[in-house]
């Protein structure tokens, strides 16, 4: 094996653009930078959160990573392999490694189909299984998701939403990836539910030694799985480091009011003071000039009005992206 | 009507549909009562019976298939049964409802001051020169920065945590005593959320109104509400005021529902303390304890017997001696205590 350890995926200036009305004349159309020169690192057997607000861009990002969305610009290298560039027929063995996991199992699931077929099919797609290797293997698989053999033979719509969801965990499964990227795997479940599959996640990554990068909005479900997070903000990442760090001394005054702004179910930390802040988030479409946090930050200055703050290490493996560090 | 006399009482009320599967029984024969002025959260999951019951309190289960019986009575007036003519009379002026998404109290063709102002014609002889003033200053009232301006915006121009305001301040509008709220910040953001919470905690105090929170949340609660109700398979499993539930919840239920929460401060747990299996469908509720199938606690007693509240202030319907709950609910919160 490699002597210097490298990481699995690593994204640099990673930038995702959209370009937005339907104007002829291109000087009247628009650009939204869903993702602005994002780099980070995923290391082999980390799970790395991102979480941010809607329209922050971290399901497109999560989508860039597995090249399910095309990028507009900068790099991305799987194992040290750079694959920004690779056409479909290229990424089809990297496939197997990367999987993604939908915040809607049911839209990912066709309707129609038994669920041991759309189990089976990354098998068809990728190996040659007779049928009853190929059975065994489903079974296999329902049975590490904690459903049984019995349900490959019912649709999706005979299962809860949880149960869904194990589906999906099990065909992103399927192939033995390295890495796994969940897009709000848990936040349209019941609490009680979405705790089975936080606990299942983590049982899989033990188990079979994935890498997660884990998006979600619900900062304590990030806290309970992530060992380390990122925080982005208008397309950019704000502050990442080790989970317990970001979270117990957050840096970055977006971080520490996100952070803040989470209802906590105990009746002595809700009385405690709280950081609201003030208005909505901006339009990606128009963001503010310098630093993009500057309109809503309370400890912002005339110099982040005009200058942008870049992502710095400060560390311990933290980076923010901030001129006045909170807590420093 | 004697000031100290409770704002909503609620009794037995029971809401069921007639479905090709039999009888659905929503909710099963509650009892509730809310105070002037006081806001009560009332927590559960999907199927729970929670959005379900705010709807019969504002009369809207007009399904032909729906049964609703019981009594519901809103400032000593009973509202089962009552006429559409005289219900109008008290919802959207003495009882006013907000939803998770406020598109589906907004019209996208008319001006949010418009929509405001139509609410208060309503119910109030107003002209709509008189009615705009009105709408700039409910506006103002929940926090809308430029009132003046937004008032002739439409929905479409606002952010989601501004639509949700404007729906506010429509309800709002003819100070109603009671505000009912359908997971109202659920369809938000976390720092939006933290601002609407922040609103609905001071609307008792700038208007005087009782407000009945259905959430999943039970951050939410903590953060708003003066009383838990927490409610499953159609009934309610334990009440109380929110610091007696928070430090001592008495039903399994309400344990499974704080150890499926991760922890935002201190260590984390190697595995959060999930409740087994999924919540029970609404035609084919478990015999006796509808919680049985999935307690950790469940003896023989609770597959037959239902469990009925019992308790003073702090009531919870469960089969276990209240003696073993309370010991184990103190075992919980120093445990809890010790984590921290």
């Amino acid at each position: 094996m490699n002597a210097v350890p490298r990481p699995l995926l690593r994204a640099g200036d990673l930038s995702k653009r959209y370009s937005v009305g339907r104007s002829i004349f291109p000087a009247q159309r628009r650009t939204v930078h869903a993702v602005d020169t994002v780099s980070l690192d995923i290391w082999p057997g980390e799970t790395l959160g991102i979480v941010g607000e809607s329209g922050c861009g971290k399901s497109t990002l999560g989508r860039c990573l597995v090249r399910l969305t095309e990028i507009s610009s900068g790099s991305l290298e799987f194992e040290g392999r750079d694959i920004s560039e690779a056409s479909q027929r290229q990424l089809r063995p990297l496939r197997r490694q990367m999987q993604m996991v939908f915040q809607d199992p049911s839209a990912s699931l066709n309707p129609r189909r038994r669920v041991g077929d759309l189990l089976a099919d990354p098998f068809r797609i990728h190996e040659r299984l007779s049928a009853s290797e190929m059975a065994d293997r489903v079974a296999d698989l329902l049975r590490r998701v904690d459903l049984s053999p019995q349900h490959a033979s019912r649709y999706p719509h005979e299962f809860s939403g949880g149960q869904r969801q194990r589906i999906g965990i099990a065909r992103a499964l399927a192939l033995r990836p390295r890495l796994i990227v969940a897009d709000e795997p848990v936040s349209a479940l019941d609490v009680s539910i979405q705790a089975q599959i936080v606990n299942l996640l983590a049982d899989l990554r033990e188990e079979f030694n994935l890498t997660y990068v884990f998006i979600a909005h619900d900062l304590s479900v990030v806290r309970q799985i992530s060992s380390r997070v990122a925080v982005m903000y208008l397309g950019s990442i704000v502050e990442s480091g080790p989970t317990d760090e970001v979270f117990a001394a957050p840096r970055h005054h977006y971080t520490a009011a996100l952070r803040s702004a989470v209802p906590v179910p105990s009746i002595d930390r809700a009385r405690r003071g709280r950081l609201v802040l003030k208005g909505d988030l901006p339009s990606p479409m128009s963001p503010p000039s310098g630093c993009r946090f500057h309109t809503r930050c309370p400890a912002a200055t005339s110099l982040c009005r005009s200058e942008r703050p870049l992502l710095q290490s400060i560390g311990e493996g933290r980076l923010v992206a901030c001129h006045h560090p909170a807590g420093g | 009507m004697s000031a100290d006399a409770p704002l909503l009482v609620v009794k037995d009320l029971t809401v069921s549909f007639r479905s090709d599967e039999g009888l659905v029984r929503a909710v099963g024969g509650i009892s509730f009562s809310v105070e002037q002025r006081e806001i009560v959260g009332v927590v559960g999951e999907s199927g729970s019976g929670k959005s379900q019951t705010l709807l019969a309190i504002m009369g809207l289960i007009d399904s032909p298939n729906a049964i609703v019986s019981g009594s519901i009575r809103f400032m000593g007036q009973e509202l089962i049964g009552l006429k559409r003519r005289a219900l109008d009379a008290i919802r959207g002026r003495q009882i006013a409802m907000i939803f998770q998404d406020p598109m589906s109290a907004l019209t996208p063709v008319h001006t949010i001051g418009n929509q405001i102002a139509e609410q208060v014609r309503a119910h109030e002889k107003v002209s709509a020169k008189a009615a705009r003033p009105r709408a700039v200053q409910l506006l103002d009232a929940v926090g809308i920065a430029n009132p003046d301006r937004v008032v002739d915006n439409y929905p479409h121009q606002l952010s989601g945590g501004m639509r949700q305001r404007a729906v506010i301040a429509m309800a709002l509008s003819c100070n109603p005593a009671l505000l009912v709220a359908d997971e109202p910040t659920t369809a938000l953001d976390v720092t939006v959320q933290a601002q609407i919470l922040e609103l609905i905690g001071r609307l008792r105090d700038q208007f005087g109104s009782a407000v009945i929170l259905v959430t999943h949340d039970l951050g939410v609660v903590a953060e708003v509400a003066d009383r838990v109700l927490v409610m499953y398979g159609g009934r309610f499993v334990e009440e109380g005021g929110k610091s007696s539930v928070f430090r001592a919840p008495l039903h399994p239920y309400t344990w499974g529902l704080f150890g499926s929460i991760p922890p935002m401060e201190g260590p984390r747990p190697a595995r959060l303390a999930a409740i087994t299996g999924i919540p029970p469908s609404l035609s084919d509720l478990p015999k006796g304890c509808a919680f049985s199938p999935r307690c950790a606690f469940r003896h023989d007693a609770c597959l037959v017997q239902l469990p009925i509240m019992q308790g003073e202030s702090h009531r919870a319907a469960c089969l276990l001696p209240e003696t073993t709950r309370r010991q184990f609910a103190v075992q919980r919160a120093g445990g809890v205590e010790m984590q921290r």
